[in-house]
């Protein structure tokens, strides 16, 4: 059975212009240990997959009007917030984009992972390696013992003292070390890292995309990473899922997906990645934009743009098909899309 | 942290100067000559100014100013016409009778005004939050003797349950004078009725006192909790998993309080200028009284006195401010 396993999830948003559909039937399964890349264009609901994950898009404005995600065989959207407070931290850890805004600014570092270290062995002492009756302040000290050493795994020098420190005393990189640190003190069992490097110095980054896989290889970790970088994907996931106006048009083993890219959208963004000639983040080939997800059109949400779409396009949503193992494409003209 | 509070203790002194050249100012820029006053109308120009060598007006500004100054460093603040004693015996008596009242009021305010405010953020636009904005709205246009006699009427002349006016019953014997504070006097003589009488005595004035701040720390609390719930951390807190109730009132809590602080400050320094229509109506002897008093006999040197004090315990209460914000923040505390 997959850890994670999202169906046909559907979200519409409520704003002031109407209500969007901004999950279109999400189609996701991550099997432990999996290391998952989810790519797509900025606002084609990539962080809002993460966050109903762990439920935490607000409703309203958000509903879900269909679908499943089941982790670990529990079917989160009909749990309660009292079970979903025990998963978070705990079974689900999150890493988010900007770490200068994501540490609270007015407590020391240490007093968040001390707090989150005893909440985390509320569900589970062993995590503190004291029995279930320990003292208060002996749990105190374990959980304080326990925050140095994740700051210490995540290569903050003089864990002990910088402990102590706030937020400000350490640079956006150490910031993002140490909220790996605290993501990852409960033991989660899946990760999920919203853009955990686009915030960051190009140099600070690949130091931190390296912290990231060593430490999900050390503890085997299942890993939903969010990002528009295809390049992160390439170094660090087994797995891509390729995201466009709510859908997942593509899905696959990196390898096959790059390897063979079937989607008329994944071959752009490929075809897209900076190189030396080319001008950065511009979609080659591609003439549009994303359509309105206020009474979005009904079809592939990719057909406005597409060079090979044809009337049965708009159709109904093109269902994912299999094309290799594991190689899932959502679209109905594969032959001719094709060069 | 001490080299932060030491560094705000020295940039007092360039303050207190300040406000004291104001006060010699305003009582230097009067209109009329109180020399010639003083000397009558029909001294002769010699005796005037025999008269002015005499006061030390005919010195320079600067002279003069300095002899007025270590003045009031010796504790030299003048002598009340009307009360026939020193200025700072005066102050002695009334200026604790005012600074009880106030922090009492301060107390209220902002012991009520935080959670009124942190709970009508977290329940925005349900009615906890109706009820707390339409409580400050009524809190804020009533005038604040209004209010005062309404309290009276009601909890001492009604129920009975409270004295109407007065620091303390007239016909008891209060605690030995030591710091004026007549709670901190009757704790200090370890009395336990007195320090009952003293409480019961100021419920009301500071109730009424603190109504404005109330209103205005709860709107402050609310718009501030309500921002604080948006930022980014909050979001990676609860994916933390950190539960709800901790995460309002320690992590949320702790960074909304440091922007009410400033209010804080600011509405002790109007509450002891304003103290005046709070004092009338309870009988309350202290500095609001005392002065009105002496500007309608135009009694000058209490004015002065009452001013200066004022403007000295403003500017210690934002120095207490300034370093409880340090501590609430420490970017501030770092810088
Ligand atoms: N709180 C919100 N209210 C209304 N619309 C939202 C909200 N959050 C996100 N959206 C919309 O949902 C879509 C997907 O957002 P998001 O998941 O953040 O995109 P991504 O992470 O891929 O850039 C966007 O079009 C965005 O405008
Ligand atoms: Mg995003």
């Amino acid at each position: 059975m997959a850890l994670l396993e999202i169906e046909n999830l559907h979200l519409a948003m409520r704003s002031f212009e109407g209500e969007a559909h901004v999950l279109n039937g999400i189609d996701l399964a991550l099997e432990q240990g999996e290391i998952w890349g989810l790519v797509g264009e900025t606002g084609c609901g990539k962080s809002l997959t993460g966050l109903s994950i762990s439920r935490l898009v607000a409703s309203p404005p958000a509903r879900y009007t269909a679908g499943a995600i089941r982790f670990a065989g529990q079917d989160l959207l009909r749990a309660d917030e009292a079970a979903m407070q025990r998963l978070r931290g705990r079974r689900i850890g999150m890493i988010f984009q900007d770490p200068t805004t994501n540490l609270n600014p007015v407590f020391r570092i240490g007093e968040q992972m001390i707090d989150v270290a005893l909440h985390a062995a509320g569900t589970d002492p062993s995590i503190l390696g004291l029995q279930a009756d320990a003292s208060r302040s002996a749990r105190r000290k374990a959980a304080r013992a326990l925050a140095i050493h994740m700051l210490d795994r995540v290569g903050i020098a003089r864990a002990s003292e910088r402990i102590d420190d706030y937020p400000h005393q350490f640079s956006g990189g150490m910031r993002q070390r140490v909220l790996i640190a605290m993501a990852l003190i409960g033991r989660p069992d899946l990760l999920i890292a919203d853009e955990p490097t686009t915030a960051l110095d190009v140099s600070v980054q690949a130091q931190i995309l390296r912290l990231l896989h060593d430490l999900v290889l050390a503890d085997g970790l299942t890993v939903l990473m969010i990002t528009h970088n295809l390049g992160v994907v390439a170094q660090l996931c087994t797995h891509v899922a390729v995201m466009y106006a709510g859908n997942i048009v593509e899905s696959g083993t990196t390898r096959a997906v790059f390897k063979r890219p079937a989607h008329p959208y994944t071959r752009a963004l490929i075809a897209a990645v900076p190189t030396a000639r080319s001008v950065r983040g511009r979609l080659q080939g591609l003439a549009g934009s994303v359509p309105s997800l206020i009474d979005a059109p009904p079809g592939c949400r990719f057909a406005s743009r597409c060079a090979a779409a044809q009337a049965d396009c708009t159709a109904g949503t093109p269902p994912a098909r299999e094309i290799g193992p594991g190689h899932r494409v959502a679209c109905l003209h594969l032959a001719e899309a094709a060069p | 942290m001490l080299r932060f509070i030491l560094r705000r203790l020295v940039l007092l002194v360039p303050v207190l100067v300040g406000l004291s050249l104001l006060v010699f100012a305003i009582s230097h820029l009067l209109p009329g000559d109180p020399v010639a006053l003083a000397a009558g109308p029909q001294a002769t120009r010699e005796e005037i100014a025999a008269l002015a060598r005499e006061f030390g007006t005919d010195r320079s500004l600067p002279v003069q100013y300095w002899s007025y100054a270590s003045g009031l460093l010796r504790g030299e603040w003048g002598r009340s016409v009307l009360t026939r004693r020193p200025v700072w015996e005066d102050l002695r008596i009334y200026l604790p009778a005012t600074l009880e009242l106030v922090v009492a009021a301060m107390a209220m305010a902002v012991l009520l005004g935080i959670p009124a405010g942190l709970l009508s953020a977290i329940y925005v636009n349900r009615w906890p939050d109706y009820l707390s904005r339409l409580a400050s709205l009524g809190a804020i246009s009533m005038p604040r003797f209004f209010l005062g006699l309404l309290l009276q009427i009601g909890f001492a002349m009604e129920l009975g349950w409270l004295p109407l006016d007065g620091r303390y019953p007239l016909i008891e014997e209060p605690p030995r004078f030591v710091t004026g504070f007549l709670t901190i006097d009757a704790m200090l003589a370890l009395n336990g009725q007195a320090l009952m009488l003293a409480l019961l005595h100021l419920c009301l004035p500071a109730f009424a006192m603190s109504l404005s701040p109330l209103a205005t720390i709860t709107r402050m609390m609310r718009a501030a909790t309500i921002e604080v719930l948006q930022q980014d951390y909050v979001l990676t807190e609860r994916a933390l998993g950190l539960p709800r109730r901790l995460i309002l009132f320690k992590y949320v809590a702790r960074n909304a309080m440091s922007s009410s602080l400033t209010v804080i400050g600011l509405y002790f320094g109007w509450l002891l200028g304003g103290s005046v229509l709070v004092e009338t109506v309870f009988d309350w002897p202290g500095v609001g009284l005392y002065a009105t008093k002496a500007i309608v006999t135009q009694d000058f040197m209490p004015v002065m006195g009452v001013t200066l004090a004022i403007g000295v315990v403003f500017v210690l209460v934002n120095l207490l401010i300034d370093i409880l914000y340090g501590l609430l923040n420490p970017k501030v505390r770092l810088q």
